[in-house]
């Protein structure tokens, strides 16, 4: 009796949870699924009687796309530079944190701050820390009203400024304020992530290093990096998922058209992709982008696991 | 023993007066490096209420003061009309409460059912659901359009609110919370007579409560920070949301803008951020550290 209600009961409680994941996640699955295999699909013809063949087109299609690929190699490039640059700057000031006493907790706060903050507000601060005021084109008869702080500082510093997002700015400045930007908003969750898997590791294994009489760097790779691998690995899968998302902290600098003037759409990523695809309605395309996006995602998460698995089991 | 101990600290003695010396530079090297990358952290943050605060005019000096000659508050007042902030900061409040309050309750039913009662197909039911949490949201939103669309709630609140009420997370992290609540306390209720709302009100709610605290901060968070489904959904004027307000209320991302209003803007967005930061972070770090996803 007790068990058949609570069976019903549970039911009860679960519903409303279960019929909003049937609408906004299980069908989704389904339907991206779909879509992507049926050849040239859009929802617009759908709606209006069109049927389609099935087909991977819109998979060979995608991958053909040069916008596509641009889009790709933006998005990897800065996963692969701005995860490990990020996750070594966290593990270097986590390291420091936990080896100071008089200060750590202010510190600690002050490494936590950019995390509780709006990606696209704070994009704009650094737009305007790199932006060049003025009719700038790159050409002899510029004026520049402003340069912007950060060139304030290389030409204090006796450099010369740089175009970083003005028209006419190259892929490379504009990639080098994507990446600052990016790493910059990435610490503090790693800090937070590795500082607390640092003041978990016991005592013991430091005072048996020193009666060894290990050097520092020694204790460092032996000690502190091999038992904070699983945290090491928690902090880069997640920083490569986030990575491989990345959209809103370039719109925080460029805006919607994700790129300088003269050159929009130049930093556009794979989420940029879906989304400008789902705009034109072509629903087939931005459901295999989707699929593709995801399976790099599951592919960059196993190799992670398994190569840390492997490194903390040393 | 006293001779043992005094021959012991002659020796070290002599070892460490040489330590000394590099300990107190290798301390000084830790608390320099920690010192640039704190500036480096904060460096935004200053730049943005120092900008705020300069007439156009001081902004566009060829070499930036630090700090305003004349402060000029006024830009605040001029941030707050145009990019018509009163309106956008009230519709995301609106839209991050009743989110928020909806998806509590959905979240402890669900929870409950999960840690509490026993139901064929409990365990894979959980799998699967735990299961969706790898795919990425992007994959959910080609169709959740077309859905909405067909439900006839673009440019409307609900669409702000109810694709997003259910969070397999915030699901997992009460369970695991809830779990933790030893069964006698259940099983004396039943015994007493209690309902099974009366006891998750009475007992399980005021026992979780810092874990509720952590999901409703990070949700009104994710309400203030989200961009891209309002862009897509709802960028109507009547429930545009802050972060999209924000942005389309300045969109060239170069070329001659009012930087002073802009910043003192950005400042105004990011004011309630920094206030819960202030007050409840203890909170937030306990949510993130658990999930590592953004707001």
């Amino acid at each position: 009796m007790v068990e058949s209600k609570q069976q019903w009961k549970a039911w009860v409680y679960l519903l409303p949870c279960l019929v909003l994941l049937a609408i906004f996640t299980v069908w989704p699955i389904i339907n991206t699924v779909r879509m992507a295999f049926l050849e040239n699909y859009n929802g617009l013809k759908e709606a209006g009687g069109e049927t389609f063949r099935f087909g991977i087109s819109n998979f060979t299609k995608v991958l053909e796309y040069k916008r596509f690929l641009q889009c790709l190699k933006t998005t990897m490039l800065l996963c692969v530079i701005t995860v490990p640059v990020s996750t070594f700057l966290a593990l270097l000031i986590s390291v420091a944190l936990n080896s100071i006493k008089v200060l750590q907790k202010p510190l600690q706060t002050i490494f936590f701050l950019p995390y509780v903050t709006n990606a696209i507000a704070i994009g704009m601060v650094f737009a305007a820390m790199f932006n060049i005021v003025g009719s700038f084109y790159g050409t002899e008869n510029e004026i520049v009203v402003t340069a912007g702080i950060v060139n304030n500082v290389i030409e204090f510093f006796g450099g010369t400024r740089v175009n970083w997002i003005n028209y006419g700015s190259t892929y490379l400045a504009n990639m080098t304020v994507m990446v600052i930007y990016i790493v910059w908003n990435a610490l503090p969750f790693k800090i937070l992530i590795l500082l607390s898997g640092l003041q978990s590791i016991n005592k013991q294994y430091y005072d048996a290093a020193k009666v060894d009489g290990s050097s520092k760097g020694r204790i460092f790779w032996r000690i502190t990096v091999p038992l904070l691998g699983p945290m090491l690995a928690y902090v880069i899968i997640t920083g490569f998922i986030g990575g491989f998302k990345e959209y809103t902290s370039i719109v925080g600098i460029f805006g919607a058209s994700m790129g300088p003037a003269h050159d929009a759409k130049r930093l556009n990523t794979m989420v940029g992709f879906i989304y400008d695809a789902l705009a034109s309605n072509q629903q087939g395309r931005a459901s295999a982008a989707a699929i593709i996006l995801f399976g790099i995602i599951l592919v960059v998460t196993l190799i992670n696991l398994r190569v840390s698995n492997r490194k903390v089991h040393y | 023993m006293e001779e043992i101990r005094t021959m012991k600290e002659k020796d070290m003695n002599d070892v460490t007066s040489k330590q000394r010396v590099a300990r107190i530079i290798g301390k000084t090297l830790i608390y320099l490096f920690l010192a640039v990358m704190a500036v480096i952290v904060l460096f935004p943050f200053y730049w943005m209420i120092n900008s705020s605060l300069k007439s156009l005019e001081e902004y566009r000096l060829s070499m930036p003061t630090f700090w305003p000659r004349h402060i000029l508050w006024s830009n605040y007042r001029d941030a707050f009309t145009t990019a018509q902030l009163g309106r956008l900061f009230l519709n995301t409040l609106y839209v991050g409460v009743v989110s928020t309050i909806l998806s509590l309750i959905i979240t402890v039913l669900s929870a409950f059912a999960f840690a509490r009662l026993e139901f064929k197909g409990k365990g894979i039911l959980f799998a699967g659901l735990l299961a969706t949490m790898m795919i990425p949201g992007e994959l959910f939103t080609i169709t959740n359009y077309s859905t909405v669309t067909t439900f006839g709630w673009i440019n409307t609140y609900t669409v702000l609110i109810v694709p997003f009420l259910v969070s397999v997370f915030y699901i997992y992290l009460l369970r695991q919370n809830f779990l933790q609540i030893p069964d006698e306390l259940y099983l004396a209720a039943k015994v007493d007579g209690t309902s099974d709302l009366k006891y998750l009100w009475t007992v399980m709610i005021p026992l979780s409560l810092p874990t509720l605290i952590s999901i409703t901060i990070l949700k009104m968070m994710g309400a203030w920070n989200s961009y891209i489904w309002p862009r897509l959904v709802a960028n109507d004027e009547a429930h545009r949301l802050i972060t999209n307000g924000l942005r389309n209320a300045f969109t060239e991302a170069s070329g001659d803008i009012n930087y002073p209003v802009q910043m003192a803007a950005v400042a105004l967005v990011s004011l309630p951020l920094f206030l819960v930061f202030v007050f409840l972070r203890k909170y937030i770090m306990k949510g993130v550290s658990r999930s590592g996803i953004k707001g």
